[in-house]
């Protein structure tokens, strides 16, 4: 019974599962565990002032497993991918793959505060899911009206502009093999909800 | 001809458009012959890697397979977009890396009776390859229409020189390839603090205020520079800076009107080929105008303006800190220490 009370001292170990399950799920090696703290990567960052998080304090986080606080933060989600940290980083971590690990497990978590840039991202997979090409004017129509409904009205010029100029596909553009293409992308998808 | 495998990217024939139409003419004169590949799909810009790693990497993988099949004598795949080009050497790079990721990528694409060796097809940059296998002399030759007199400020991004995983660029932060590119076209090439800054990349989709603010720097940086126009080698940062700087004026009252324009098409226009089919016209912020200037007189003493002085602060606001004070917080420091 009373050994049964005590909670076990599992702190560390989840911490270290969850740091962990990031490497794991980062294309190449993520060498996240080499991280020194130094905290290059935000002071090279362009958008470090947006970020709840610096991208060192996202990555002490995760090494103490706060998973929950980590895939809440709008870091990732920030994350221009500019590389400018990862050519910098003296422990050659993989800081944009990481990020964009992040987001992966956020979208599947869904765990965000703003729905704004995993509903992008969604919806250009999807088409490409569809198509096998990105459709801009197919993506942007149904982003704006979705989460800037407000801001169209400053880019129906833009977008008057771009059509005159011969710059926006009205249909979308779809590969020849597209049933190929699913087969792929399922076996895909089947082999990621495995691990 | 050498020939080379080409691999467009979605943009090319939509908001990249000018960029697809004159680096095919641009290259047939250099003596490149790029062969399309066949069926190529989306590379899934920087979207579908957020959402799902394995499904992300064989989406890229069946282009490299596709190449992989249609190569006849060791042709390198050739991409004129940075996002495509880094997806495709990202893949490979990694498959080779982490050779789980490769395993799984393989029996992916087997769905699809496709397969993928990874390092079986040079994975290159459209710049890279005039630099390095054409050469500079090669692109002097066939200069009919000097530049002179066009002020540019080369731009390049970030996701070409950065990360670089193949290792073909000798500076990751500030590259002179397209300056010196540039220079051979005749033009009057700025030394561009920001060129590979980045531009935002889909910021201005989904956190407007960050996006519209890194493009703000990079304009006003080239203005400041007394650039005519910013030359890229990338569909996203043209689009970025070219079309979104109407919402960048309105957002922070600036009136600028910086264009934008590909690297290929000043080369066709320096190779004297019809600007218009070069896909001059296209931009948003018109390029034509500065173009003009080409061939008439360069202005005279060039140099960056000093930025205006800040007004002085307004006698009614808060008192800054003094001096005094610092001086005796500077002297009690080391006492504290001491003690």
């Amino acid at each position: 019974m009373v050994v049964a009370q005590v909670s076990p001292p599992l702190a560390v170990d989840s911490g270290v599962r969850f740091l962990e399950e990031v490497s794991a799920k980062t294309a190449g090696v993520s060498r996240l565990e080499m991280c020194i703290q130094c905290g290059t990567c935000g002071g090279s960052c362009p958008s470090a002032d947006d970020m709840d998080h610096t991208p060192r304090m996202l990555f002490a986080m995760i090494r103490a497993g706060m998973k929950e606080q980590a895939l809440r933060s709008n870091t990732p989600w920030m994350c221009v991918s500019c590389y400018h940290c990862v050519v910098r980083c003296p422990q050659g971590v993989h800081i944009a793959d990481v990020m964009y690990t992040l987001k992966g497990m956020a979208e599947q978590e869904k765990s965000y505060r703003d729905s704004t840039p995993p509903g992008f991202a969604r919806v250009f997979v999807g088409q490409v899911e569809t198509f096998g090409r990105s459709w801009e004017l197919g993506l942007t129509a149904r982003h704006y009206l979705r989460h800037f409904i407000l801001r169209l009205p400053r880019m129906t010029p833009m977008a008057a502009g771009l059509f005159f100029r011969g710059r926006i596909g009205i249909l979308p553009h779809r590969i020849r093999q597209r049933k190929q293409l699913h087969a792929i992308l399922s076996r895909a998808e089947e082999l990621e909800k495995v691990s | 001809m050498s020939r080379y495998l080409y691999y467009p990217g979605c943009s090319m024939d939509g908001s990249g458009r000018a960029y697809g139409e004159s680096l095919i003419p641009v290259c047939e004169k250099l003596g490149l012959n790029l062969a399309e590949i066949d069926d190529w799909n989306c590379c899934g810009a920087t979207e579908y890697v957020g959402v799902s790693l394995s499904p992300a990497y064989a989406l890229i993988a069946r282009n490299l397979a596709i190449a992989a099949k249609s190569k006849t004598d060791g042709e390198p795949l050739v991409a004129a977009c940075s996002a495509c080009y880094l997806n495709l050497a990202k893949a490979d790079n990694y498959m080779k890396e982490r050779p789980q990721l490769g395993e799984r990528v393989n029996v992916a694409l087997d769905a699809g009776g496709l397969h993928y060796d990874p390092g079986s097809v040079e994975i290159r940059h459209l710049l890279e390859v005039i630099m390095n296998d054409v050469g500079l002399d090669q692109v002097r030759a066939n200069v009919v229409k000097p530049l002179a007199g066009l002020r540019v400020a080369p731009y390049l991004g970030c996701m070409l020189p950065r990360p670089d995983p193949d290792h073909r660029w000798k500076n990751h932060e500030r590259p002179d390839d397209l300056d010196q590119l540039l220079a051979a076209l005749g033009a009057d090439v700025v030394d561009f603090p920001l060129k590979t800054e980045c531009c935002g990349g889909h910021m201005t989709q989904i956190a407007p205020k960050v996006g519209l603010e890194l493009i703000r720097r990079l304009v006003d940086e080239a203005e400041h520079h007394l650039a005519d126009m910013m030359v890229t080698v990338c569909p996203m940062c043209q689009i970025n800076i070219d079309a979104y700087q109407g919402e960048m004026n309105a957002e922070f009252h600036t009136k600028h009107k910086m264009p934008i324009v590909f690297f290929t098409q000043l080369m066709g226009v320096a190779f004297g080929l019809d600007p218009k089919k070069m896909g001059i016209g296209r931009e948003l912020t018109d390029a034509r105008p500065a173009l003009k200037k080409i061939g008439k007189e360069a202005q005279p003493a060039a140099d960056p303006v000093a930025p205006a002085h800040r007004p002085r602060p307004d006698k009614r606001a808060l008192p800054m800190p003094r001096m005094e004070s610092e001086a005796t917080a500077a002297a009690e420091t080391p006492a504290e220490v001491a003690r």
